[in-house]
């Protein structure tokens, strides 16, 4: 589904990502994890492209776009890529002005120019998958911080994306509130959504994920099955991450 | 009836007749006007590439740092001399909307910055393009931010118009300044298109925080005291 391949990124000299390839098959849950600043988040945002790579490829379906330095991809190309994908962030970035209702339906009627009942039709279906429609009308400032999750990860799946890029979805939330979307989550994971997600969360990489790839300075150093890299992480980095995870919630890590 | 109060009572259709044959067209054009010039220059700014920036950088610059009313007599009693030659209402309404123009693509400019990055890429990340997620994302919120220094432009570009009264427009001040020149009372006469002023821009702030009630209703920021 996702291919991604000998992707580099640098900022001002500073190389984040050292030429990441991986595969994401359709139909399952990947899980980024690493620690902070081990370019988890760039590669996320390296697959839809909000941050262009400058060598390497993306492809995802049958959308492809690569990088070979100098030349930047076409506009158009790079919305085609990024229209397969939706995003949930950590922050949820909901658009403030705009009921939780609204926030769904907007990529329906701005982008695929839906007509209205129709984008709202499949909004509020939505907003009841994710156990929001009673809010449907709320503002976003006055939801919750898992409610504002669930609405963006609403938000985020409404276009029909091909896979869903989740950036540390449950980071700014506190246990309770993390666990409301890690349900939500994980209900789509098993209805065979197509997911890739950076995350510190083991309960949430541990639940969902079928796949986990463990990233340190700008490398994939170890991949497997959760349970392979959560229980008998090879490399001794992962075995050290995995096990300040585990000190840090209290978790086992199995 | 005072005497003082039968002419302030005379003289009030003619003031009122140039405020609202004037002062307000003139105002209300060069607003507008100033405004859109405003916002294309921020966008220049912050989105085009450089020479161009540069190009509103300087027109930013040199607008800012002269007097307003050197700007008006400049383009009034100076263009003639290289053979344009405005009548006085338009050589009056170039000048206040460059004036405007310049001071408002800095508030544009600086309430498109204060919309977080998160709301572009929000934006993106559901496929929109980037003047969709200007349209529908970013200007929304920006707008909110930019009511209160943009009522700030309006209400000192209504008390500005009273210069057009140097280069002949015959506007309030101009119209008082007539009606001085025959009654010899200059106290009662700038009191009174003092006070006509002080109404037309009291009724514009009773608009702002019209407008900016309008725009709170979503919440999130601290509320204004009423």
């Amino acid at each position: 589904m996702i291919t991604v391949e000998g992707v580099h990124k640098s900022y001002n000299g500073t190389e984040v990502l050292k030429g990441v390839s991986l595969v994401v098959p359709e139909g399952s849950v990947t899980a980024l994890i690493g620690a902070s600043g081990s370019g988890k988040s760039t590669l996320l945002r390296c697959v839809n492209l909000l941050e262009l790579p400058q060598a390497g490829s993306v492809q995802i379906g049958d959308e492809r776009v690569t990088f070979d330095g100098g030349n930047r991809p076409g506009r158009s190309e790079v919305l085609a890529l990024r229209r397969q994908t939706g995003m949930v962030f950590q922050n949820f970035q909901l658009f403030p002005h705009r009921t939780a209702l609204e926030n769904v339906m907007e990529g329906l009627l701005t982008v695929l120019r839906w007509p209205r009942a129709q984008a709202k039709e499949r909004a509020m279906a939505l907003l009841e998958k994710v156990g929001m429609a009673a809010k449907a009308d709320a503002w976003p400032a006055n939801l919750s911080g898992g409610q504002q999750q669930r609405v963006a990860i609403a938000r985020a799946l409404a276009p029909s994306p091909k896979v869903l890029l989740c950036d540390e979805p449950t980071s700014a939330l506190d246990p309770q509130l993390a666990g409301e979307v890690v349900e939500v989550l994980s209900q789509l994971a098993r209805e065979g959504t197509t997911m890739l997600m950076a995350t510190h969360d083991l309960r949430l990489a541990s639940t969902i994920a079928a796949h986990v790839l463990f990233l340190d300075g700008g490398d994939i150093i170890e991949s497997g099955s959760a349970r392979q890299v959560f229980a008998e992480p090879v490399d001794p980095r992962t075995r050290r991450f995995v096990s300040s995870l585990s000190a840090v919630t209290g978790a086992s890590a199995s | 009836m005072p005497s003082w109060l039968n002419l302030m009572i005379e003289s009030l259709p003619s003031l009122l007749w140039a405020c609202l044959l004037f002062t307000i067209p003139l105002t209300l054009l060069s607003f507008i006007l100033g405004l859109s010039l405003g916002f294309v220059a921020a966008l220049v700014r912050l989105f085009a590439p450089w020479p161009l920036a540069a190009v509103v950088r300087f027109y930013v610059w040199i607008i800012r740092g002269t007097p307003l009313l050197v700007q008006l007599f400049l383009i009034f009693y100076g263009l003639p001399s290289v053979g344009i030659v405005l009548d006085a209402f338009p050589a009056a309404l170039i000048g206040f909307t460059l004036n405007v123009g310049a001071y408002t693509s800095e508030i544009v400019r600086a309430v498109l910055l204060s919309v977080p990055k998160g709301q572009w890429e929000a934006a993106y990340s559901i496929g929109m393009t980037w003047g969709q997620a200007l349209r529908r994302t970013i200007l929304p919120q920006a707008t909110r931010i930019a009511v209160p220094p943009l009522s700030n432009t309006f209400i000192s570009l209504v008390k500005d118009t009273s210069l057009a009264a140097a280069i002949t427009v015959p506007e309030l001040f101009r119209a008082g300044q007539r009606i001085v020149a025959t009654s010899y009372e200059p106290l009662i006469l700038y009191v009174e298109v003092a006070l006509i002023y002080l109404v037309v821009s009291s009724i514009l702030s009773s608009l702002q925080a019209h407008v900016e009630r309008r725009f709170s209703r979503y919440g999130g920021y601290l509320e204004a005291a009423s």
